[in-house]
C-alpha cells in the first residue's frame, strides 16, 4: 500500500491525456440524435408506401370522401402548441426552475393526449364508415403512417410523465437535465414528421 | 368440453403439441443431441459452481472487450449451426437425382435453405463483425469503453434473443419456407399461414433493434472517444472502416424494421401492403428489403477489409500503402451501397434505362474495391511478409475475393444477369465474396487479435490446417455451382432430373465436406490453444510488432484498457510510439471513472424474447403482459442514476504494477 501511495505522488508520465472525462456523458446528445435520423428513415419509408399505395383506392374511399380539414386542423394546432410549451419548459429548466419546468412539462403532456386522443377518435370514425385498414391499400398505408407518428408521441407522454416523476424526485439535476433535452429533440422531431404528414397525407390528399 | 377448449386456446394462442415435430426423425434426433449437449454444459457449469462468475463478470458486464468475445462466441456456436444446414443441403443435392428424393423432403429442405442464410448473415456474420469491432475499435482509439456501455450489453442480449428464436423453430413449429428475404406474396398470410415466417418477423426485428443499437453507438464513440491527436486521418484503418459500417446500419437497419412492421401487418392485422389484391404491391418490399439489404452486404465486409488492411501492415512490417486513398474508397464504397440495390432484381421488369443505371453505379463499385486490392499488393510489395495465420488467411482471401467480385461485375450486366438470376452462379457468386471475403476476414481476425483479447496466442499448425481445408474446401464446393449456374441450373431445387449434372454437385459436396473440416480444426485449434495456454502465452502486449493503440497495452487489456490516454502525434501511433522510444509509465495513477455492470440488458431481452414469442404463436396475453413488462423494466432501469464507479489510484497501481514485474521477468 506505501508503495501504491508512493506512485500516487509521483509526478504524472509526460506524453499522456491526463484529465480524466466523464465520458460516457458527453455523446448522449450526438447519440440521440443519430438515433432520430435512423427513426426519420423508418417514417421515410412509411411516406414511400403512402406515395406509392395513396392511390390505391381499390374501390373504397378516399381521402376527399374521408378526410374532415376542421378537425386535423385542431389535431395539428395541438401538437404544434405542445412543442412551443416544450420550449419553454426547457427555457425554465435552463433558468433551474423546477417546479415551472413541470407546469410547463405537464401542459405539454395535456396537449400531446389530446392529440393522440382525437387522432383516435378520427381512427374509430373511419373503421365505424369500413375505411378500416383492410379495406385497401390506401387506407393500409395510411394508418400505419399516421398511426406509427401516434404511437410515437404516446411513448413520447410516456416518457414525459417518466421525466416529471423523476425530476420531481432529483430535480434539475444534469442527468435530468440530459433526459429532458433528449425527449425535446424527439418531440420536435415529431412535430416535424406531422408537419409532412399534414401536407403529404391530409392537405394534398384532399387537393388529388 | 367447447369452453375447455377455447380456455386452451386463450392460454396457448394457436401452439399445440402438432408443432412439436415428433414425426421427423431427423429433428427429433438433433433435439436429443442438443438437449444432451446442453444439460452437459449446463450441468458443467452448475458442477464447477460458475454461474455466479458468469452472471457477474461476462452476462452482466459492461466492458466491450467481454461483450465482443461473447458476440465471437455467439457466431462460432450460430455457425456451427448454419453449416449443418449447409452440408444437409449439399447432401441432398448431391443425392436427390432422377428416381431418388434424397433424404429431405421438400418442405424440410425449403425451411433449411431459409434457415441457412438467416443463420449465417444474422446470427453468424453480424454477431462476428460487431463483436470484432466490439473488441478492437475502442482500443484502437484509446478509449476506455464505448459511448453507451449498458446499451452495448442490451445489443449483445437481443442478438442472442434473435438468436434463441431462431433455434427455437427447429423444435418448436417450423421456420420461414420463404428463402431468407421471405419475399411476398409467398411469405403472405395467404401462402404462408404457419408460424415459420412469424419466427423469421420477430427473430430479425429483436436482433434488428440490437444491431441498430449498437451501430448508433459505435458511431458517437468512433466520433466522440478517439484519444487526443487522433485526427480522422490519422485513425488506425479499421476504425474508418467500423465508422463507415456503422453509419451504413444506422442508415440500412431502420428500413428492415419498417419493411418487416409492414410485412407483419399484412400477416396479423390483414392489411394490404404487399397483396395482389385491394391495390398491394409486392414489388414496394423487393425494393425495401433490398434498399436495406445491399447495404448489408457492405455492412459485413467493409470491416474485414478493415482487418486484411491491418494485417497485411503488420504482417508485412511496413505501413500500409495508400491510407488516404484506402479511407476514400471505403466512404465511396459506402456512399455507392445505396445506390446499387436494384441489380438484385434486374429481371422484375424495371426497365432498361432503370437497369442501365443500377447497373453501371454496381461496376463503378468494383472500382473503389479494386484500388483497396492493390494497396493490399502495394504494401506486400517489397515487403517483409510474415507467413503467419492471419497472413495467410488474408493471402486466400485476395486470391478468392477478386474471382467472387469479378463474377459480381458480370452479373452488374443487366443482359448478362437475365440469363443467371437466380441460378447457382449467383449462389456461387455470393459465397465466393461472402466466405472469401467475411468469414476469411473472421478467421484473419480472430486469429490476429485473439492473443489482445485473451493474452495467448492461437496455435500456429492447426490454424494452418484450418485455413487449408477452408480454403481447398471453398474452391470444391463453389467453383462446380458457378459452371451449373452457367449450365441454367437454378437454385433452391430440392430434385433434379438430368443425372448428367450429378457428378457437379458430388464435387461440390466432397468440397462441403472439406469445409466441416476445416471448421474442425478450427474447433481443435481453439481446444489446443486452450490447452497450451502457457506456452503460448504472451506478456509482451504487442505479440506481433502492431503498429496500432491496441497493442500498446496489456493482453488481455485491463479493465480501464489504459492507465493513462495516449497523445496520438501520427497514423500508426504505436508504431510511433515505439520508434520515439516510449517508456511505459510506471508511476502517477489516477483514479479511472468506469461504468458498473447491470442485468438490465439480460432482464430486457429475455422480455422482448418472451414477447417475440408470444406473438409468433399468437398468445396474446402474453404478448400483451411481457410487452408492458419491458416498457416497465425500461422505465426502472432508468431510475437507476448509480450507474458508475472510480477504480482507485491504488488499483491502477497494483494492475500495473503486476504487468512491470511480469515485463521485468521476461526481459
Amino acid at each position: 500500500m506505501t508503495q501504491a501511495t508512493d506512485a500516487m505522488n509521483a509526478p504524472p508520465a509526460q506524453g499522456f491525456y491526463l484529465t480524466e472525462e466523464h465520458h460516457p456523458e458527453n455523446g448522449t446528445m450526438l447519440g440521440f440524435w443519430i438515433y432520430l435520423m435512423s427513426d426519420c428513415l423508418l417514417f421515410a419509408v412509411l411516406f414511400a408506401m403512402y406515395g406509392v399505395l395513396g392511390g390505391n383506392y381499390a374501390a373504397g374511399p378516399g381521402p376527399k370522401d374521408l378526410f374532415e380539414l376542421p378537425t386535423v386542423l385542431l389535431n395539428t394546432s395541438m401538437l404544434l402548441l405542445s412543442s412551443i410549451t416544450y420550449g419553454f419548459a426547457m427555457l425554465e429548466m435552463a433558468r433551474q426552475r423546477k417546479g415551472a419546468t413541470l407546469l410547463w412539462l405537464a401542459i405539454t403532456g395535456c396537449f400531446g393526449v389530446a392529440f393522440v386522443t382525437l387522432e383516435l377518435t378520427e381512427f374509430a370514425h373511419f373503421i365505424h364508415e369500413g375505411a378500416g385498414p383492410q379495406r385497401s391499400a390506401f387506407l393500409s398505408s395510411f394508418f400505419t403512417l399516421v398511426g406509427t407518428h401516434g404511437l410515437h408521441v404516446t411513448f413520447g407522454i410516456i416518457w414525459l410523465v417518466t421525466l416529471m416523476v423523476q425530476v420531481t424526485q432529483r430535480g434539475l439535476s444534469p442527468e435530468n437535465m440530459r433526459r429532458l433535452s433528449c425527449l425535446s429533440l424527439f418531440w420536435h422531431f415529431l412535430d416535424v414528421v406531422w408537419i409532412g404528414v399534414f401536407t403529404f397525407v391530409y392537405l394534398m390528399g384532399v387537393l388529388r | 368440453m367447447r369452453d375447455n377448449s377455447e380456455l386452451i386456446h386463450f392460454i396457448f394462442g394457436r401452439l399445440t403439441w402438432a408443432a412439436i415435430p415428433f414425426h421427423v426423425p431427423i429433428l427429433v434426433y438433433t433435439f436429443i443431441v442438443v438437449a444432451i449437449l446442453g444439460i452437459a454444459l449446463l450441468a458443467t457449469i452448475t458442477w464447477m459452481g460458475k454461474w455466479g462468475y458468469l452472471w457477474r463478470e461476462w452476462f452482466t458486464s459492461v466492458d466491450h472487450k467481454k461483450i465482443g468475445i461473447m458476440y465471437m462466441v455467439l457466431g462460432i456456436v450460430m455457425m456451427l449451426r448454419g453449416f449443418s444446414d449447409a452440408i444437409m443441403m449439399r447432401l441432398q443435392q448431391a443425392m436427390a437425382f432422377g428416381g431418388s428424393t434424397g433424404y429431405l423432403p421438400p418442405e424440410h429442405y425449403d425451411q433449411i435453405f431459409t434457415a441457412h442464410g438467416v443463420i449465417m448473415i444474422f446470427f453468424v456474420a453480424m454477431p462476428m463483425v460487431v463483436g470484432l469491432m466490439n473488441v478492437v475499435m475502442p482500443l484502437q482509439i484509446g478509449a476506455r469503453d464505448v459511448a453507451f456501455p449498458f446499451l452495448n450489453n442490451f445489443s449483445f442480449w437481443m442478438t442472442v434473443a434473435g438468436a434463441i428464436l431462431v433455434m427455437l423453430s427447429l423444435f418448436v413449429g417450423e421456420f420461414a419456407r420463404t428463402g431468407w428475404l421471405a419475399y411476398p406474396p409467398l411469405s403472405g398470410i395467404a401462402y404462408s399461414p404457419d408460424a415459420g415466417v412469424d419466427y423469421y418477423i420477430w427473430s430479425l426485428q429483436i436482433a434488428g433493434v440490437g444491431t441498430l443499437l449498437s451501430g448508433v453507438n459505435m458511431v458517437v464513440t468512433i466520433i466522440k472517444m478517439r484519444a487526443p491527436g487522433m485526427t480522422l486521418m490519422k485513425m488506425p484503418i479499421f476504425t474508418w472502416t467500423a465508422l463507415c459500417t456503422n453509419v451504413l446500419i444506422v442508415a440500412a437497419f431502420p428500413v428492415l424494421t419498417a419493411v418487416l412492421v409492414l410485412l407483419s401487418l399484412d400477416r396479423y392485422v390483414g392489411t394490404d401492403f404487399f397483396t395482389n389484391d385491394f391495390g398491394g404491391n409486392p414489388m414496394m418490399y423487393v425494393n425495401l428489403i433490398w434498399i436495406w439489404g445491399h447495404p448489408e452486404v457492405y455492412i459485413l465486409i467493409l470491416p474485414l477489409f478493415g482487418v486484411f488492411s491491418e494485417v497485411v501492415s503488420t504482417f508485412c512490417g511496413k505501413k500500409l500503402f495508400g491510407y488516404a486513398s484506402m479511407v476514400y474508397a471505403t466512404v465511396v464504397i459506402t456512399i455507392l451501397s445505396y445506390l446499387v440495390w436494384l441489380h438484385h432484381f434486374f429481371t422484375m421488369g424495371s426497365g432498361a434505362s432503370v437497369n442501365s443505371f443500377f447497373g453501371i453505379t454496381t461496376m463503378i463499385i468494383s472500382i473503389p474495391t479494386g484500388a483497396k486490392m492493390f494497396n493490399w499488393l502495394f504494401t506486400m510489395y517489397r515487403g517483409r511478409i510474415n507467413f503467419d495465420v492471419p497472413m495467410l488467411w488474408t493471402m486466400g482471401f485476395m486470391f478468392t475475393f477478386v474471382i467472387g467480385g469479378m463474377t459480381g461485375v458480370l452479373l452488374a450486366v443487366p443482359p448478362a444477369d437475365f440469363e443467371l438470376h437466380n441460378s447457382l452462379f449467383l449462389v456461387a457468386h455470393f459465397h465466393n465474396v461472402i466466405i472469401g471475403g467475411v468469414l476469411f476476414g473472421l478467421f484473419a481476425g480472430i486469429n490476429y487479435w485473439f492473443p489482445k483479447s485473451i493474452g495467448f496466442r492461437l496455435d500456429a499448425f492447426w490454424g494452418k490446417v484450418s485455413f487449408w481445408f477452408w480454403l481447398s474446401g471453398f474452391w470444391f464446393a463453389f467453383m462446380p455451382l458457378y459452371i451449373l449456374g452457367l449450365m441454367g441450373v437454378t437454385r433452391r431445387l430440392s430434385h433434379f432430373d438430368d443425372p448428367s449434372l450429378q457428378i457437379w454437385f458430388q464435387i461440390a459436396a466432397f468440397g462441403a465436406a472439406l469445409i466441416f473440416l476445416g471448421i474442425l480444426a478450427f474447433l481443435v485449434q481453439i481446444y489446443v490453444s486452450i490447452r497450451n495456454r502457457d506456452s503460448l502465452r504472451d506478456h509482451t502486449g504487442d505479440i506481433w510488432g502492431g503498429r496500432t493503440l491496441e497493442w500498446s497495452t496489456s493482453s488481455p487489456p485491463p479493465d480501464y484498457n489504459f492507465a493513462f490516454t495516449p497523445l496520438v502525434h501520427e497514423l500508426d501511433a504505436w508504431a510511433d510510439m515505439k520508434q520515439r522510444g516510449y517508456q511505459r509509465p510506471e508511476q502517477g495513477f489516477l483514479p479511472i471513472h468506469m461504468p458498473k455492470n447491470t442485468g438490465a440488458g439480460v432482464i430486457l431481452a429475455f422480455l422482448a424474447m418472451v414477447c417475440g414469442f408470444a406473438m409468433i404463436w399468437h398468445i396474446w396475453w402474453m404478448a400483451a403482459a411481457s410487452f408492458i413488462g419491458l416498457i416497465a423494466a425500461a422505465i426502472v432501469h432508468t431510475f437507476n442514476y448509480n450507474r458508475d464507479f472510480h477504480i482507485p489510484a491504488a488499483e491502477v497501481a497494483r494492475i500495473e504494477d503486476a504487468r512491470s514485474r511480469l515485463l521485468a521477468q521476461q526481459a
